[in-house]
């Protein structure tokens, strides 16, 4: 009604309430950005820990940053279908694009580490779905939620003085993650392969599987290679030429396709599943699903996989997302590096650069 | 359908209501995945992508609609420089609930990402996978959704303050109407305050634009 227009009427209340609706509206939506509230802790925040410990790299991705695209098929002999109504699993072979790389964020590091070796894959199936993987030849990982891994990233970051981590940091770090003190045990121990075709290369997290009949089972899986496991001279890593695995890796697949066998683990009752430092030990139901063959090899720049985030949280239908935070981690901090150094625009590859040198040659 | 023509068609109404909340939600479920590495994450990113397709879906339906029923006239007090504003708001806030969806789509599709928009139904790619092109859109999401938001502040304090300090009848064209109340009212009210307070703004010139 129009009475109200006589000054008389007028009053700062509608005012007042119009301000307050517009206020409480935009607090709101700075709690939901993360902005008022508990600290939160981001996808830029953990990208931000990996390029303080390894260097700003534009245009890479933040880990894992060297890398090489390879192509090749799965062949399913359908008796992952047990345990899985995706598409990937029945009978028949399906294309996968993929990529080896070694852990760190500088995409020009010597293979001389012993870091993990990684294998990321995507799976496409004629229904239309995507399988992406992003594995490490380690069963467990060294760190089980965010907060560690960026705690991990700040206490192994090298100080600029020796090049080794602090040990006024590293220390009080390591017992408060005996986790970690775990894993590096573990890796001290470990045969660093010698060959990307040689690894084992495990899910990390424990994904959640649907069959036909609508039952979850919690499943870990591991490509199991044909070729044998054969170790690095650890004392003598810093020997070895910058590229070496990546080189024996692409001399290798002129020669000869590489395979691996994909090996589905369910969980025992009592298995850790949320947990991704934890290995699952002792028996278990284990089906073989279906055979990787691996037929080419391609710099970063020419191979297809640079420009793809393999983000093991996308999934096809039959599979689904287990208990374990570490798989939202994952999901969030691939796609901020991924959105970063889209912006940022890519840089040759370590590979591509070998391979553009010896053709000019 | 009929509707009084003071009014939004009352279909218009329900969508607007409908998708107000829906992009709202929208808005909210976006800053909030984005800035999380927690278990919400996957969760929110799924219910985002189904969410946004509903509002290209509803939004399809509303502009033909909100184009074939008219729009109500604004007061005739209301300054030409506002009745400008509020019609270049509305074309605004429509090419944003038209644009965002798109921008969400077409953004994936040059990231390589599957458009999973629930476990069983995936869209199409509408661009080639390109990482350049994928920064700028996945850039263009973020502001877009910002000002988005701000218009959405602006667009609701306007109508509050049309309901709430002008109480001019605009805020009902959008809510309970003015159909089969206005003209009883008018007669119920004393000729003399009718005609005194509120000859323009709030009783329409129905006969103009009725279309019967």
């Amino acid at each position: 009604m129009s009475f109200s227009l006589k000054p008389a009427r007028k009053s700062l209340a509608p005012f007042a309430l119009i301000a307050g609706i517009a206020v409480v509206l935009v607090a709101a939506f700075a709690w939901a950005a993360g902005l008022l509230g508990p600290q939160r802790i981001d996808g830029g925040d953990v990208v931000r820990a990996l390029d303080d410990n390894g260097g700003k790299h534009p245009g890479y991705r933040r880990a894992h940053a060297k890398g090489l695209c390879f192509r090749g098929s799965f062949t399913a002999n359908g008796a992952g279908s047990v345990l899985s109504v995706a598409q990937a699993f029945k009978r028949g072979s399906y294309p996968v694009i993929g990529r080896f790389s070694t852990g760190g964020g500088n995409p020009l590091a010597t293979d001389g580490r012993n870091v993990f070796h990684s294998m990321a894959m995507l799976i496409r199936t004629p229904d239309g779905q995507q399988w992406r993987m992003g594995m490490d030849h380690t069963p467990i990982f060294p760190v089980a939620d965010v907060a560690s891994f960026v705690a991990l990233q700040r206490a192994t970051t090298p100080d600029p003085n020796t090049g080794k981590p602090d040990p006024a940091v590293m220390k009080p770090f390591l017992a408060d993650h005996p986790e970690v003190k775990a894993f590096q045990a573990y890796m001290a121990k470990a045969v660093l392969p010698d060959s990307f075709a040689g690894a084992t290369y495990y899910s990390i997290n424990a994904f959640r599987f649907t069959d036909s009949a609508g039952s979850d089972r919690l499943v870990r899986w591991q490509f199991m290679p044909e070729a044998p496991l054969n170790g690095l001279d650890k004392a003598h890593l810093d020997q070895l030429p910058r590229d070496y695995l990546f080189d024996e890796m692409i001399r290798r697949t002129a020669r000869a396709p590489s395979r691996w066998h994909l090996q589905l683990v369910v969980a025992n009752p009592g298995d850790v599943t949320d947990k991704a430092t934890i290995a699952w030990h002792g028996p278990h139901r284990t089906i073989d699903a279906g055979t990787l063959t691996i037929t080419k090899v391609a710099a970063e720049e020419t191979g297809g996989c640079r420009d793809l985030n393999f983000d093991p949280t996308i999934l096809p239908a039959g599979i689904g997302l287990s208990d374990d935070p570490l798989l939202a981690v994952r999901s969030k901090v691939y796609s901020s590096s991924f959105n970063r150094r889209a912006a940022e625009g890519a840089g040759p590859s370590a590979v591509g650069q070998t391979l553009a040198q010896e053709k000019a040659r | 359908m009929t509707h009084h023509p003071a009014d939004f068609h009352p279909a218009l109404r329900v969508l607007h209501w409908l998708m107000a909340l829906m992009v709202l939600v929208m808005l909210f479920i976006g800053v909030a995945m984005v800035s999380t590495t927690g278990p919400l994450y996957p969760e929110l990113l799924a219910l985002h992508r189904p969410v946004g397709i509903a509002i290209l879906i509803l939004v399809v339906i509303r502009l033909p609609l909100r184009l074939v029923t008219g729009t109500p006239l604004l007061p005739d007090d209301l300054p030409p420089l506002q009745k400008l504003v509020a019609k270049a708001s509305h074309v605004l806030l429509y090419a944003a609930m038209i644009g965002m969806p798109l921008i969400g789509w077409a953004m994936l599709s040059a990231g390589g990402y599957p458009i999973e928009v629930t476990k069983r139904i995936s869209l199409p790619p509408i661009l080639p996978h390109d990482l350049a092109v994928y920064a700028l859109l996945r850039q263009a999401h973020t502001v877009v959704a910002l000002l988005f938001f701000a218009l959405i502040l602006a667009h609701l304090s306007a109508a509050l303050m049309h309901g709430l300090v002008r109480r001019d009848g605009v805020l009902r064209t959008m809510t309970v109407g003015h159909g089969g109340r206005i003209m009883p009212a008018t007669a119920d009210i004393p000729a003399t305050t009718a005609d005194m307070d509120a000859p323009t703004t709030e009783v329409r010139p129905a006969d103009a634009t009725d279309p019967t």
